[in-house]
């Protein structure tokens, strides 16, 4: 390996990845303007849903593809295009709307956090999410994007990007 | 992580899974565990074509689990060549084995009718595949994916006609643009009338140690995608080739006659990209997106109504039907890459077949009559196409003799000091010198990603080296590669995974391995390959190398017999062979 790239290698591995544990500060006095995910390009997607093991690996450790908030989606197998489902962070969330356990609770900055403990895998939410961003677990509980940005970090093509938007932005 | 075998037998309708801890243990996965499987279940000097000879599909440790470790290994008795098969192929077929819970899948015997085999993680179904046999691979994919359940993450592997009537170098499709190209396993699908295999799953896998396993797929992500060791790969793709290797002689042109081609510019892979690639895939799992995708645009009136077909390409391919073939121009290798897609035939071998036909029709050895009438001619790209239909038809005694490979139409009608094989398999693209030729006749499969003796000639280029250190690269490389294709990792991803990134990833997946345990593995496995080889009747001091090759000049001027004689001497002491 030349020096050079060797350097740069380094240099890469010293700048770190997004944490997304220490950036979910959000008090309920202070509403701030919330992050949201964007398919910025999806036309530029080539398919290696490293965004989906992105996903899996950060929220839950484990290596799956099933348990990723965003998903990869084919029509008519690779010859045909990708379709990129995420989570919309709808300010009138349906998901949360549907729940009626409030498992699915909307916050004063407008994003939805979702209380495992007291769902109870009713599927409600995954009727409510017309995207089909909203998807149940193996455990029959719902897999919900949290908007860390993790996919964004690992997609190579620059199809994703993080956004912020004020509490009312839809 | 269970380490499982999925054993199916067509035969009897049956399947039944099997923990083989130990076999994985030993043997790590992929290549190791396959060879050792076909040791296992292949009779010695069995018809590779009949029901006893087994399919075997292997993944590694890696697999699913870390960027790159996207290849899944076929291992059978080749067709082609008599002795080891063994086949690479990416897309999305690792990953849909690893989450399906099968490492290893082993197929027997031969089904009644036409059939195809449905895996949904445990659940294994042989279904009825009358109505789908003998249509073109691609369509056959597009019915599939509409019967079959597991969008997004399954994988569909199946054969064209080229596979169903036996070509000996028939390849198996997988999941579009991807194929266990090489040796024929094409064929034995379609001995087995087994059409197409789809596999999904569900499963999760747990790592050990979550931090540590994040640590270092972090590292291995970012050095493919924040630095240049992958560059060649994601820009132009490996066609970036063409123009190297024309430019250093070292591009078969014309059946090897000659090793630069005057019209290599229009079939450069600078060409490709600008004026037709649309588009580039990955397989799962790799950040790269290598899969360079081009528009073919026919028109077929004169009202402005076109074809579009989408094609892939790769430096392979363009060799073998474009420069090998006299063919210049971009249109007419697309055309020619796309008829070999449909019909299910091995780009490299299909394109080899029909330059030593050109030749032999040229200096007289066959004639109009044994070709019906197709004109084989340098660049006849039409020519061509009704000759490839013709060797997956095979109708009359001389397309028999094609579909079964240069080796064997050159012993019927002669030629044989051009008919482009070692050991049996038609070679690949590189007239580079001595380390390309003596690369692919001792490896394994006899493919230059052996052990890249092209490399090593590139190599010796710009440094002097003399035999006995080529050789010592050729025998390191055998040997390495036999580790990474153990795991398996995608070979262009080779300068990511160094011994210190492989000994990491598997401890982050709980196997702990030394630099010596890998080199002791890779050597073993290199030596139950050549078992399974001399076996089957592969003799390296009686393996024939064609004539041509000393006769045009190489990148490393004309090749002399003595020096590759020497070099094979040295290879044979080395192994301790003599």
């Amino acid at each position: 390996m030349p020096e050079s790239q060797a350097e740069e290698i380094k240099e890469a591995e010293a700048k770190p990845f997004l944490e997304p544990a220490e950036k979910e500060t959000t008090t309920p006095e202070k509403p701030r303007k919330r992050r949201r995910l964007k398919v910025a390009h999806p036309e530029r997607c080539i398919g290696c849903l490293s965004c989906m093991f992105a996903c899996s690996r950060t929220r839950t450790g484990t290596v799956s593809l099933q348990n990723s908030a965003i998903k990869i989606q084919t029509q008519g197998g690779i010859e045909g295009d990708f379709r990129v489902v995420v989570c919309r962070a709808c300010a009138d969330a349906p998901c949360a709307r549907a729940c009626p356990t409030g498992a699915m609770k909307k916050r004063p900055d407008g994003s939805v956090v979702f209380h495992k403990d007291i769902c109870i895998g009713c599927g409600s939410c995954e009727k409510a999410c017309l995207v089909g961003a909203v998807t149940m677990g193996k455990e029959k509980k719902p897999i919900k994007c949290i908007h860390c940005g993790a996919c964004v970090e690992f997609c190579p093509h620059g199809v994703l990007e993080l956004e912020e938007v004020s509490a009312s932005g839809g | 992580m269970l380490r499982k075998v999925l054993y199916i037998d067509l035969s009897k309708e049956e399947s039944w899974a099997l923990e083989r801890q130990e076999l994985f243990e030993k043997w790590m996965g992929g290549t190791g565990v396959g060879i050792r499987l076909l040791q296992e279940e292949c009779p010695a000097g069995i018809d590779p074509l009949s029901p006893k000879a087994p399919i075997i599909f292997s993944i590694g440790p890696l697999n699913g689990i870390f960027p790159m470790a996207t290849k899944t290994v076929a291992t059978f008795k080749s067709p082609l060549t008599g002795e080891l098969g063994e086949s690479y192929a990416g897309g999305r077929l690792s990953l849909a084995l690893r989450f399906a819970g099968h490492e290893a899948v082993v197929i027997r015997g031969q089904a009644k009718q036409p059939s195809y085999i449905s895996i949904n993680d445990s659940a294994v179904l042989i279904k009825d595949a009358t109505s789908i046999w003998g249509i073109d691979a691609q369509t056959t994919g597009v019915i599939l994916r509409d019967r079959e359940s597991g969008v997004g993450r399954r994988s569909i592997i199946r054969i064209g006609p080229a596979g169903e009537t036996g070509v000996r170098y028939a390849g198996v499709v997988v999941d579009t643009y991807r194929h266990f190209g090489r040796l024929g396993l094409g064929a034995v699908f379609g001995s087995k009338k087994l059409k197409a295999m789809v596999i999904s799953g569900t499963e999760t896998i747990d790592v050990p140690d979550v931090k540590r396993y994040k640590e270092i797929y972090n590292r291995l992500y970012k050095t493919t995608v924040q630095t240049d060791v992958m560059e060649k790969y994601h820009d132009i793709g490996t066609s970036v080739n063409i123009s190297t290797l024309n430019w250093l002689k070292g591009l078969p042109t014309k059946n090897f006659l000659l090793s630069s081609f005057s019209e290599g510019e229009k079939i450069s892979g600078e060409y490709f990209a600008k004026n037709q690639l649309f588009r580039r895939l990955s397989c799962a799992g790799c950040p790269i997106g290598c899969v360079h995708i081009a528009a073919l645009k026919t028109a077929f009136s004169n009202h402005h109504e076109f074809e579009v077909r989408k094609v892939s390409y790769d430096y392979e391919p363009i060799y073998s039907l474009g420069s090998n073939l006299g063919v210049g121009s971009a249109d007419g290798v697309l055309q020619l890459i796309d008829v070999c897609e449909r019909l299910g035939l091995d780009v490299m071998s299909a394109g080899g077949v029909l330059s030593w036909a050109t030749e032999a029709l040229e200096k007289g050895l066959i004639t109009n009559k044994e070709t019906l009438d197709v004109t084989l001619r340098w660049n006849d790209v039409d020519g061509y196409t009704r000759a490839l239909e013709n060797i997956v038809r095979a109708p009359n005694e001389f397309y028999g003799a094609l579909a079964r490979g240069v080796d064997y139409a050159a012993k019927k009608y002669g030629g044989m000091e051009y008919a482009m094989t070692l050991g049996g398999n038609e070679v690949s693209g590189y007239h580079t010198g001595p380390a390309s030729i003596v690369g692919q006749l001792v490896g394994v499969r006899h493919s230059h990603l052996d052990n890249a003796g092209y490399a090593v000639d590139q190599k010796a280029i710009k440094k002097t080296m003399d035999a006995e250190m080529m050789v010592d690269e050729i025998i390191k490389e055998d040997n390495s590669r036999g580790v990474f294709n153990s795991l398996v990792g995608c070979l262009f991803a080779r300068g990511v995974y160094t011994e210190e990134n492989i000994i990491d990833s598997l401890g982050a997946v709980g196997i702990v391995k030394s630099r010596d345990d890998l080199q002791e593995l890779g050597k073993s496995i290199f030596e139950e390959k050549y078992k399974f080889k001399v076996q089957e009747g592969f003799d390296l001091s009686r393996a024939r190398i064609p004539q041509r090759f000393y006769e045009t000049v190489s990148s490393a001027g004309v090749v002399t017999p003595e020096t590759v004689e020497e070099m094979l001497r040295l290879y044979r002491k080395k192994r301790g062979w003599i």
